[in-house]
């Protein structure tokens, strides 16, 4: 008899298969909540149940095997409350896609998961999953699962769900269907079956009822009072670009005729990558284009940073660092991550360090100077002042200017510093 | 048009998640995976629905449930989240669903080095659907690029139903540069048309443009069906059946044919007889590469491939024309060059590649012995 759910009568399951129930009731619990069929939506994983959609008149929805909580989920996520979403999954995919289902509980998705537990994967031929009671035959353990069996209920109780019941899968259940479809929030119903193919083949003497109760799965429904989902409140912006600050450019003459590299190397906590933001808009404020990019060690805190930057007053293509033209050394830890570029930089190439650090053996000019001494935090802004001062690409001047502009000028020994470039 | 010079410093992932919310991406949902967490930072300013998944899994699955309800999704991730949504992307481009996955490449394999660049995921991408169909990949070479690419690559996920995949490298994504933004225009945000007759809705049906027409799951007037498993016009699980197998066909059809009429690349052409080509980052160095040797007096082309798979008949046609050519990547085999030549490359054709570290001008020069 076909329903306003179900197409047909003829569903595409073996003779004596829970899965009947299960469809059967689900239809029943729609018809009997007045539901416009088209608010109601079939998510279904991949196993027998799945072969269920040609036979819905709701919209279907099939997707990977053990995923189809999280696409439930995402289906949910993107529709108003009061659109039902159903997922059928069995055992197996629960199995798969455990953690989804705990995550679709804590998150407290609105969606309605029901479990075809027949303790076994069907489709594939009856071998075992997560939900499989111990003692249970399988295809692959015919003298019963040695491993015990995850109680999904409880799980999915204690994750934060609002609505867990457990039904056995055995005449009119569509009481508890309703219940959960009406839960605001995320619902699971773990239904017990048997899969007269696998399952009864492999415990010909068994009951469904005695297995549950061996399995120690009472039935029964658990309820939580949470707040349903929605997306996190957060403070947006209408457009990205509004966050960079725009650089006036100065009317000032170029000092440099070829692109050049400059790198800052010092120990992260240090403000290095800080430096490096202001080396470049005083650049790009002279007229310049710049690129800059960081490098440190995995964990971020504690070790080497490092900043790499081009200076053009043309195009910049390559932005790969091969021989720099300028280096700061400000830490032992910068010290010891750029030794090797110190030793093959070019005989022009300049290089600032601090005084307490070893000379290195390298080709370049060195510049040796107390840039600790200021504050280990101030030490490679102390550095590109004395840059800026020996090298005449950016002014002292945008320096300083720049450091206004961010705050900065009332925590920073500037006067002792110009008295020593003086 | 604002004329007005605005002179910022931002890394391409600021330009690419902007552009794509202004084409009308409404939704981010992932995973924060370096070199990819400034995307993922941005878009939580940014997008009006933003979720943190738990996994990458998660992250497709919840991405492709929104784009069955009309949303349009967003994530961001590298190759060891990417490899986890394979068999998702799989099921999105199955069921037509629209979709945008930025890949920022790191070096491999498996976790390799986060922090360090490459271009070592084409041969993967190309690859990556069971069955050897396209899917469509956009590589940004520059922040213009990243505007134009992005918004692009959104509407072909919508013209297409089907997930499009924008692929840089940590040394674009996280490079800071400057740049006026005066030059980006405004993006259009894209008008999306859903099936609108009264006559019963076949959810794969199509005309000529071989793209079904879109209805979201939950619309009230016609029922949806959505699979991942092979099916009928209807939507219906199928074996092998005729309808079936052409629907199959239909979804690589679909894609060949519109990347012939929709496709990006720069070529800058002196009608020299060698062609340096190249994409993404690298693409950077071999301009400045070619543009040395040209004022070195060597007249050399370069082609800079945009949308760079499926590879379109135009971009085909330009490389099949040279008498030599030089593939410039930052990989150690040539994954490019293999695509389009074969894996053992033939005697005009030539690879410079680069590892754990960028592809130099000089390295293009030198290798390619031009
Ligand atoms: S194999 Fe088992 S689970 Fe599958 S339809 Fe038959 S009885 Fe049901």
């Amino acid at each position: 008899m076909e329903t306003k759910v179900l197409n047909t009568n003829n569903l595409p399951f073996c003779k004596g298969c829970g899965h009947h129930g299960i469809s059967q009731n689900t239809a029943k619990a729609i018809e009997n909540m007045g539901l416009n069929i088209l608010d109601v939506i079939f998510v279904t994983d991949i196993g027998c149940h799945g072969i269920i959609d040609k036979s819905l008149n709701a919209h279907t929805v099939h997707g990977l095997h053990g995923r189809s909580v999280a696409l439930g989920a995402g289906v949910s996520m993107g529709l108003p409350e009061n659109k039902k979403v159903i997922v059928f999954i069995g055992d197996g995919g629960a199995t798969i896609g455990l953690q989804h289902i705990l995550e679709a509980a804590r998150l407290n998705v609105n969606l309605t998961v029901i479990i075809h537990n027949n303790f076994l994967y069907g489709m594939t031929g009856g071998q075992l999953s997560g939900l499989t009671p111990k003692g249970f035959n399988t295809v692959i353990t015919p003298n019963g699962s040695p491993f015990g069996e995850h109680d999904i209920c409880e799980l999915v109780y204690t994750a934060g769900a609002n609505y867990v019941s457990r039904v056995i899968g055995i005449g009119d259940f569509s009481e508890t269907i309703q219940k959960a479809l009406e839960t605001p929030g995320f619902s699971l119903i773990e239904v017990m079956e048997i899969c007269p193919s696998y399952g009864v083949k492999f415990n010909p003497k068994r009951k469904l009822q005695e297995i549950v109760e061996a399995a120690n799965k009472p039935i029964k429904t658990w309820t939580n009072n949470r707040a349903p989902f929605s997306f996190p409140e957060r403070k947006t912006v209408n457009n990205l670009f509004d966050k960079t600050p725009v650089i006036e450019k100065l009317n000032v003459e170029k000092n440099l005729t070829k692109q050049i590299q400059v790198v800052l190397s010092g120990s992260a906590g240090e403000g290095v990558q800080l430096a490096a933001t202001i080396l470049c808009k005083a650049a790009v404020k002279h007229g310049y284009n710049i690129t800059q990019k960081g490098t440190y060690p995995v964990t971020v805190g504690v070790g080497f940073s490092v900043a790499e930057i081009n200076i053009s007053p043309n195009e910049i293509y390559f932005h790969g660092l091969s021989n720099p033209e300028y280096m700061i050394i400000t830490s032992q830890d910068g010290y010891e991550y750029s030794k090797k570029t110190i030793q093959t930089l070019n005989k022009d190439a300049l290089l600032f360090i601090d005084q307490s650090l070893p000379t290195p053996d390298t080709n370049a000019h060195i510049i040796t100077m107390d840039f600790r001494g200021k504050g280990a935090k101030n030490a490679v802004l102390s550095a590109l002042f004395s840059f800026a001062k020996k090298t005449n690409i950016i002014s002292t001047e945008t320096l300083k200017s720049i450091l206004s502009e961010m705050n900065m000028l009332e925590k920073f020994p500037l006067a002792e510093i110009e008295k020593e470039l003086a | 048009m604002n004329t007005i010079q605005k002179e910022v410093i931002l890394d391409d992932s600021r330009v690419i998640m902007e552009a794509l919310a202004q084409a009308g991406a409404d939704t981010y949902i992932g995973y924060p995976i370096t070199p990819s967490n400034a995307m993922y930072l941005y878009a939580s300013i940014r997008y009006k629905y933003m979720l943190p998944a738990p996994d990458e899994i998660s992250t497709l699955q919840y991405m492709s449930g929104m784009a069955a309800t009309g949303h349009l999704p967003v994530t961001a991730t590298s190759f060891p989240g990417f490899a986890l949504m394979v068999e998702s992307i799989n099921m999105a481009y199955m069921m037509e669903l629209p979709m945008i996955i930025i890949l920022t490449q790191r070096l491999g394999p498996a976790t390799g080095t986060a922090t360090a660049g490459a271009q070592g995921d084409i041969a993967l991408l190309r690859g990556m659907i069971s069955g050897g169909h396209p899917i469509p990949v956009v590589c940004p070479a520059t922040i213009e690029d990243c505007w134009d690419l992005s918004a692009k690559a959104l509407q072909m996920a919508v013209d297409l139903r089907c997930p499009v995949i924008i692929l840089s490298s940590k040394e674009r994504a996280n490079t800071n540069r400057n740049f006026d933004i005066s030059k980006l225009p405004p993006i259009k945000p894209i008008e999306r048309k859903y099936y609108q007759s009264n006559e019963p809705f076949i959810p794969y049906k199509y005309n000529d443009t071989l793209v079904p027409d879109f209805l979201p799951v939950s619309n009230n007037q016609h029922q949806v069906r959505l699979t991942a498993s092979t099916h009928d016009q209807k939507g219906i699980i199928q074996h092998t059946s005729d309808e079936a197998m052409k629907n199959t066909i239909r979804l690589e059809k679909k894609v060949n044919q519109y990347i012939d009429t929709h496709n990006d690349y720069n070529h800058i052409n002196n009608h020299a007889d060698t062609l340096v080509v190249s994409y993404g980052i690298t693409a950077n160095a071999a301009e400045e590469a070619v543009l040395t040797l040209n004022n070195q007096g060597k007249k050399i082309d370069l082609l800079i491939v945009k949308t760079l798979l499926p590879i379109a008949s135009k971009i085909n046609d330009i490389i099949h024309s040279y008498k030599k050519v030089v593939f410039a990547e930052d990989n150690i085999n040539g994954q490019y060059a293999k695509i389009i030549f074969g894996d053992r490359l033939p005697n005009h054709v030539s690879f410079v590649g680069a590892i754990g570290k960028m592809l130099s001008p000089k390295e293009i020069i030198e290798g390619g012995k031009f």
